[in-house]
């Protein structure tokens, strides 16, 4: 069980971290036809809307309030306003998402109030269209803290009590989540014969299908509707404990019970979820899952021989570094350096001496003293694992120097199982080839098998083959 | 707002050579060429990103971000810029401020940062970007940065254009104008020669440079500084003592060409990379220049040499594509001097240019687009994506160029694309560039996918 420290560095170098509002925005990514919007410079939408096009290899709807030091003064409501009614005529969407950033909560915007000034305005021309906003300063927290609390946002302005519907579930996916997971989690959430709403659900809109026509906002996810009926489930599931806050909303508000896995990667935590579901369903495991679980074991098999006793050092954002530690340390590999972004629960239980909220610089330099042979992180990482001279594996986001971003999976038996066929097969192509020097003997041994003498040793004592407290001084003294 | 950013933005606003300035009144050059952002409807980086692109491919210095985690944490490393030696400029450097610098100030921090960055790395030089939070908190960088100069021997520039001050083109000025108060004109070169030229605002991306370095290397003349790709900060100090320059990529640096030419008597061309006949005539006005200032006379007459056996091969080599180019139409969007530059190559291979946009383009590249493509030129000045995507569904093009922002339009479209702009990773430029260009295009109208991927599955036709 890990201690949690916090970085005494000044300077950042070389950042883990990304920042809140990005993490809101593409929680926002997650509702249908919705219109994201950073409340701040058109930089900090700019760089957020690069950095989600480069990983998915998607357009990325994004929206900017286009801030400047004239407006930021003098208060954004204006600039809402504006944006609100241009994006309402340019892309008619059904929501508009707002998230604050650093510059605008510095100045201390309401946009809240300025909302509701902007609803009372302009009511009838922003028929059809809802807004909500989330406070996510730059400064504060890192990209998981913006998802978790966008997703709380969402749920803040749309729950209400519903008739309860017993087959019906709700998913709450933390941020770690790919489109390929949510999907797996929806398959075997329908394979026990209950139907899901997933909030967000990212895997109707950035899974990389092609739309039959171009349409300037969110391709797909969570509609409106659905998210007035989270309070009709009669359970929610969430994955990851950043969707704490989010899951007890539900329930605070609805009367909906939740349970949250911190983790669906792993054979135990696998086996906990489908139990789950079979108990919430009154229905068995079905076979497909069954014979999956078996492939699994299998997997697991064959793999420890290479994983077993291998050092790693991950860096990620809580949830994810938390799934991918604690499987890690299941199949035998140890994680020698752990770093993340934000305080988080789950930290203290990942399976490391600690976990450094820090970046890569931290982690690249504890990765060296450990004698890591593994690096895991974003795609950031590159340059720390070419200096290691170790390999890199990609997890988490941004992965931008890979193809394939929307179809990683690694959830469920499946998703555990492609985890740790990634890590087998890296070690089995980075295999060390034994050669004659690999086995040299120790200078002793040599003046050993040469002098015939035992306890001599190198007879400098500076080779530290034998405590110099033994030597008699004048040995030691080379003399 | 800070005193000397806003002088520093009414300087930039007045650039003289700025033909855009020469046509307005003194009151209109007093608002700037600011277009006032739309809310809502913006697209596009901040004046922070424009500074940080122009000053970010000097290699060897250490660029550290002063704000919060958004500014470097969401963009560090994103760009295709290349260096043949230090790779310390992709490392990402930046205070990450908190609420308590917030509210306390960030200063403190951002001096210790420098100190870590100094001793850590011992850089020749770190350069220290503010951003909109900082500067809202009023954090002077400027007063760190010149304690932090005297305090550890080394220089410790500030680049003041935080975000919102306006948009990226701003902030390429402004991060020009950071060189011409603190870097150039403060170190020697060892020696100098009669052919040492300035290249300014080619920032290298995907080793552009490499494809025209070896050009000049033949003719004898030295690059004494790029400004700023593949760059070193002491090439950047002592750039002061070159003969001529050449300015690059329209005008998003035209300021230090301007002041250098001011200051130390280095005349500029305005010239491109992009397209056969504008790397020729590049070539000869490097050539022009030089020998202006002194250079022998007879490097006019290699230079002509070299450009007629280049031209010759380049030209070769892109007719053996017309066959199969002939006729295909190409949308090209994109910005500056590159909505004309490459049009000659495209037409020489039997492309047809159905579309160019002129966004960025000044009244002089429209010239030149109605010179190659005739009066009628189809110049577009702001399409939105719906337009582009109907345009490429219905066939009006058969393949689009573009940045990066802009390729899922094609690809939704199933249309073929290509990456044109800083986030490519093909070299364009030079003689080799073009050739590559038009071998590119071919490669993606005719690749066997396209077929592929707009044949309806067999139930959508059984239906049908």
């Amino acid at each position: 069980m890990a201690t949690v420290i916090e970085s005494k560095k000044a300077c950042t170098v070389n950042p883990l971290k990304m920042s809140q509002p990005l993490g809101a925005c593409y929680a926002f990514m997650g509702l249908d036809n919705c219109m994201p919007m950073m409340h701040g410079s058109q930089g900090c939408t700019s760089f957020g809307l690069v950095l989600l096009v480069r990983h998915f290899k998607e357009a990325i709807p994004m929206q900017t309030t286009a801030m400047n030091e004239v407006s930021t003064i003098l208060g954004g409501l204006e600039n809402i306003e504006q944006a609100v009614l241009n994006i309402k005529k340019r892309a008619n969407p059904s929501i508009i998402a707002i998230a604050s950033t650093g510059l605008t909560e510095t100045k201390g915007d309401d946009v809240d109030g300025y909302l509701n000034l902007i609803r009372r305005k302009h009511g009838e021309a922003l028929t059809g269209t809802e807004i909500v906003y989330v406070s996510t300063p730059d400064y504060v927290g890192a990209f998981e803290d913006g998802w978790g609390k966008a997703v709380l946002a969402v749920i803040d302005a749309f729950a209400q009590p519903c008739d309860r519907d017993a087959g019906l579930v709700n998913l709450l996916p933390g941020a770690h989540l790919t489109p390929a997971d949510i999907e797996e989690l929806r398959e075997t959430i329908e394979a026990f014969d209950l139907r899901v709403q997933v909030l967000p659900d990212i895997s109707g809109s950035l899974d990389g299908h092609i739309p039959d026509n171009f349409t300037p906002t969110t391709l797909g996810g969570t509609r409106v509707d659905t998210l007035r009926r989270v309070g009709a489930a009669a359970a929610t599931l969430a994955v990851g404990a950043r969707m704490d806050a989010a899951a007890a909303a539900i329930e605070e508000r609805c009367g909906v019970p939740f349970r949250v896995f911190d983790r669906l990667t792993g054979l135990a935590a696998v086996d906990d979820f489908l139990q789950y579901l079979s108990e919430l369903s009154g229905r068995p495991v079905p076979p497909k899952y069954r014979r999956a679980r078996t492939q699994l074991l299998d997997v697991m098999l064959d793999a420890h021989f290479w994983v077993g006793g291998r050092k790693m050092a991950i860096g990620a954002e809580p949830d994810l570094l938390y799934a991918l530690a604690t499987t890690a340390a299941e199949m035998g590999a140890e994680v020698v350096a752990a770093v993340s972004t934000t305080p988080s629960r789950v930290l203290e239980a990942v399976p490391c001496a600690e976990v450094l909220l820090g970046d890569l610089e931290d982690l690249e330099m504890r990765a060296k003293a450990a004698g890591a042979e593994l690096f895991i992180t974003h795609a950031h990482g590159r340059q720390s694992a070419a200096r290691l001279g170790i390999p890199l594996l990609r997890e988490g986001l941004p992965m931008f120097d890979r193809l394939g971003a929307a179809h990683v999976l690694r959830v469920g038996y499946r998703g555990t199982r492609e985890l740790i066929l990634g890590w087998a097969n890296t070690f089995l192509a980075d295999e060390h080839v034994n050669t004659p020097e690999d086995w040299p003997l120790p200078q002793e041994s040599i003046v050993a098998a040469s002098e015939g003498s035992q306890a001599s040793g190198c007879g400098s004592g500076g080779c530290g083959c034998a405590s110099s407290a033994e030597i008699p001084e004048t040995v030691a003294s080379g003399t | 707002m800070d005193a000397r950013v806003s002088a520093k933005i009414q300087d930039v606003f007045e650039e003289p050579a700025c033909e855009h300035n020469q046509n307005k009144s003194a009151k209109e050059k007093k608002k700037g060429c600011t277009k006032q952002l739309s809310p809502g409807a913006a697209a596009g980086g901040c004046a922070f990103d424009g500074a940080k692109v122009a000053l970010q491919p000097i290699v060897d210095v250490a660029h550290l971000v002063h704000g919060p985690i958004a500014c470097e944490g969401n963009s560090w490393d994103n760009r295709n810029s290349s260096s043949s030696t230090s790779q310390l400029y992709r490392t990402g450097f930046t205070t990450d401020i908190n609420e308590l610098d917030v509210i306390y100030g960030g200063e403190k921090r951002l001096f210790k940062s420098v100190k870590e960055i100094i001793e850590k790395y011992d850089p020749p030089a770190v350069f220290v970007y503010q951003t909109c939070v900082t500067a809202l908190i009023g954090d002077d960088i400027e007063a760190v940065c010149k304690k932090a100069s005297e305090k550890f021997g080394k220089p410790v520039i500030p680049v003041n254009s935080p975000g919102f001050v306006g948009p990226k083109n701003l902030g390429n000025k402004l991060g020009a104008e950071a060189l011409l108060d603190y870097v150039i004109g403060t170190e020697e070169p060892e020696f100098v020669t009669p052919y040492d030229i300035n290249i300014i605002g080619e920032y290298n991306l995907a080793g552009e440079l490499w494809q025209v370095k070896p050009l000049l290397d033949a003719l004898g003349v030295r690059i004494l500084s790029c400004i700023s790709g593949d760059g070193r900060y002491k090439e950047v100090a002592y750039s002061h003592r070159a003969k001529a320059a050449m300015m690059v990529c329209s005008k998003s640096m035209i300021n230090i060409a301007r002041k250098m030419d001011e200051r130390y008597d280095i005349p500029f061309f305005e010239g491109s990379f992009y397209g056969i006949g504008d790397m020729s005539e590049t070539l000869r006005e490097i050539a022009r220049l030089l020998v202006e200032k002194g250079a022998p006379e007879e490097l006019k007459v290699r230079t002509e040499a070299l450009i007629a056996v280049e031209e010759k091969r380049a030209f070769e080599r892109i007719a053996a594509y017309r066959p199969r180019l002939e006729g295909k139409k190409v949308l090209l969007i994109t910005g500056g001097v590159k909505s004309w530059s490459v049009v000659a190559a495209l037409q020489e291979a039997g492309l047809e240019i159905v579309g160019t946009s002129v966004k960025k383009s000044t009244k002089e590249d429209k010239e030149k687009i109605k010179e190659l493509m005739g009066q009628d030129a189809h110049m577009i000045d702001d399409m939105t994506p719906r337009e582009m995507y109907a345009m490429l569904k219905d066939a009006k093009a058969d393949i689009m160029l573009s940045g990066g922002r802009s390729q899922f339009i094609a690809l939704k479209a199933k249309m073929p694309w290509l990456d044109i702009n800083q986030e490519r990773h093909h070299a364009y430029a030079g003689y080799e560039g073009m050739v590559d260009l038009v071998r590119e295009i071919d490669k993606a109208l005719y690749n066997p996918i396209w077929e592929q991927v707009r044949r309806p599955a067999p139930w959508d036709v059984a239906v049908a």
